[in-house]
């Protein structure tokens, strides 16, 4: 599984980075986590509010961050 | 509304310090307790309410809107977009090239990012609660009549070639963001309000602290002698003074509260929010990002005269509004 979090940098994406890893520990999953900070590779997924968690280069969530748990529900689809 | 913390900031002077009401002191700390306690429950609510209906317009859905609007309609309902779409300055850059990739005029996406940080909870809120509705409402027509007339005279200037090659020739994706439930809002909307405070409750006190000294110390015509509404130049100051500060916006809630009680006007106070928020340093650093220097130079000449006619507009009917 290639997880990637979208964002500048900025003090929302560090949170989503945190609590996604969060979530693969409560897995217990082992996953390749990306930054993915500049902007033409944001645009390409056409994510136009960042941060946005992205898993297998399918956008799942944009514009906010979700909490460990909701992330948890989110990969558990991709186990 | 709040006639039970009134009291109760009261019993805190009166019998926990055993200090006068009317006592210098004591209004001071009164009016700290007070304000600390209802600017926090305010802004909760007002920051939640908002949140929650601003999750039903990701710009991905706002672009596609505007897509299909042009001319001055085009820029009214860009305004009106720019109320209710969410975005943090950190998005702004993305949002930009996406709407010039989904084709929205330029007139248009700067209607957008004018009055989409003028019309904010923030200022929304000390109008709300200080002066009635009336007030409020007016405001955020004005900060609407302001992105338009702006994004109108940009959009007629043809500044098209101003902007950074690059983002014509971006590879944007299009997506459909899935439709949230009703626990996703809610759960954005708890978030945005926990940030929010989390980020400025030091502000506010900070702020709130200024405007209690300011409260209690500073003479009663001190300020409205120098700042008042008969002092032309003080919108033209208020407005120069805000283009720096940035994230001290919400702080500026409660100083611009006790300035406006010691006589300063409206319209400079409002000014002053305005000029934090809209023209703020690290908004037009990013800006640059995406846009050459030429058309930076014009978004704030254009959006700090709308700012100061919105300042004097203020000072002249603002009476006539509470």
């Amino acid at each position: 599984m290639l997880i990637k979090i979208l964002g500048g940098g900025c003090k929302n994406c560090q949170n989503l980075h945190k609590n996604t890893l969060e979530a693969l520990e409560t897995l217990g999953v082992e996953a390749e986590v990306v930054k993915v900070e500049e902007i033409n590779d944001i645009m390409a997924y056409g994510v136009m509010k960042t941060p946005a968690l992205v898993i297998d280069e399918e956008v799942k969530v944009m514009g906010r961050v979700p909490k460990a748990k909701e992330i948890t529900k989110i990969l558990k689809e991709y186990i | 509304m709040f006639n039970w913390l009134d009291y109760l900031a009261k019993l805190l002077v009166t019998q926990v310090f055993g200090l006068e009401m009317e006592s210098k002191l004591g209004s001071s700390i009164h009016f700290f307790v007070y304000d600390t306690i209802k600017i926090v429950i305010l802004l909760s609510i007002m920051i939640f309410v908002i949140s929650y209906i601003r999750s039903y317009f990701p710009p991905e859905k706002t672009k596609r809107i505007l897509a299909k609007f042009k001319g001055i309609k085009g820029n009214i309902m860009a305004s009106l977009l720019g109320i209710v779409t969410p975005f943090c300055s950190c998005s702004s850059v993305p949002i930009f090239i996406g709407f010039v990739e989904a084709g929205v005029p330029l007139g248009l996406t700067f209607s957008f990012l004018i009055t989409s940080p003028i019309v904010n909870e923030a200022a929304f809120i000390i109008l709300l609660g200080l002066f009635g509705w009336k007030l409020a409402v007016v405001y955020v027509i004005t900060g609407v009549i302001v992105g338009v007339l702006g994004g109108l005279i940009i959009g007629k200037m043809k500044m098209e070639k101003h902007v950074e090659e690059y983002v014509y020739k971006m590879d944007v994706a299009q997506i459909d963001p899935d439709e949230l439930t009703i626990n996703e809002r809610i759960s954005f909307s708890l978030q945005n309000v926990k940030d929010i405070v989390k980020r400025i409750w030091l502000f506010l006190i900070i702020g709130i602290g200024i405007g209690a000294a300011i409260h209690g110390w500073v003479p009663e015509d001190f300020l409205a002698q120098y700042a008042g509404e008969n002092n032309p130049f003080a919108v033209i100051l208020a407005v120069a003074c805000g283009i720096p500060l940035y994230s001290n916006a919400m702080g500026t809630i409660p100083i611009a509260q006790a300035l406006i009680g010691k006589g300063v006007g409206t319209g400079t106070a409002l000014a002053f929010m305005m000029a934090v928020t809209a023209l703020s340093a690290p908004e037009l650093i990013l800006l640059r990002k995406v846009i050459k220097p030429k058309l930076i130079v014009w978004f704030v000449i254009v959006t700090g005269i709308g700012i100061l006619l919105t300042g004097y507009l203020f000072n002249f009917i603002g009476h006539l509004l509470m």
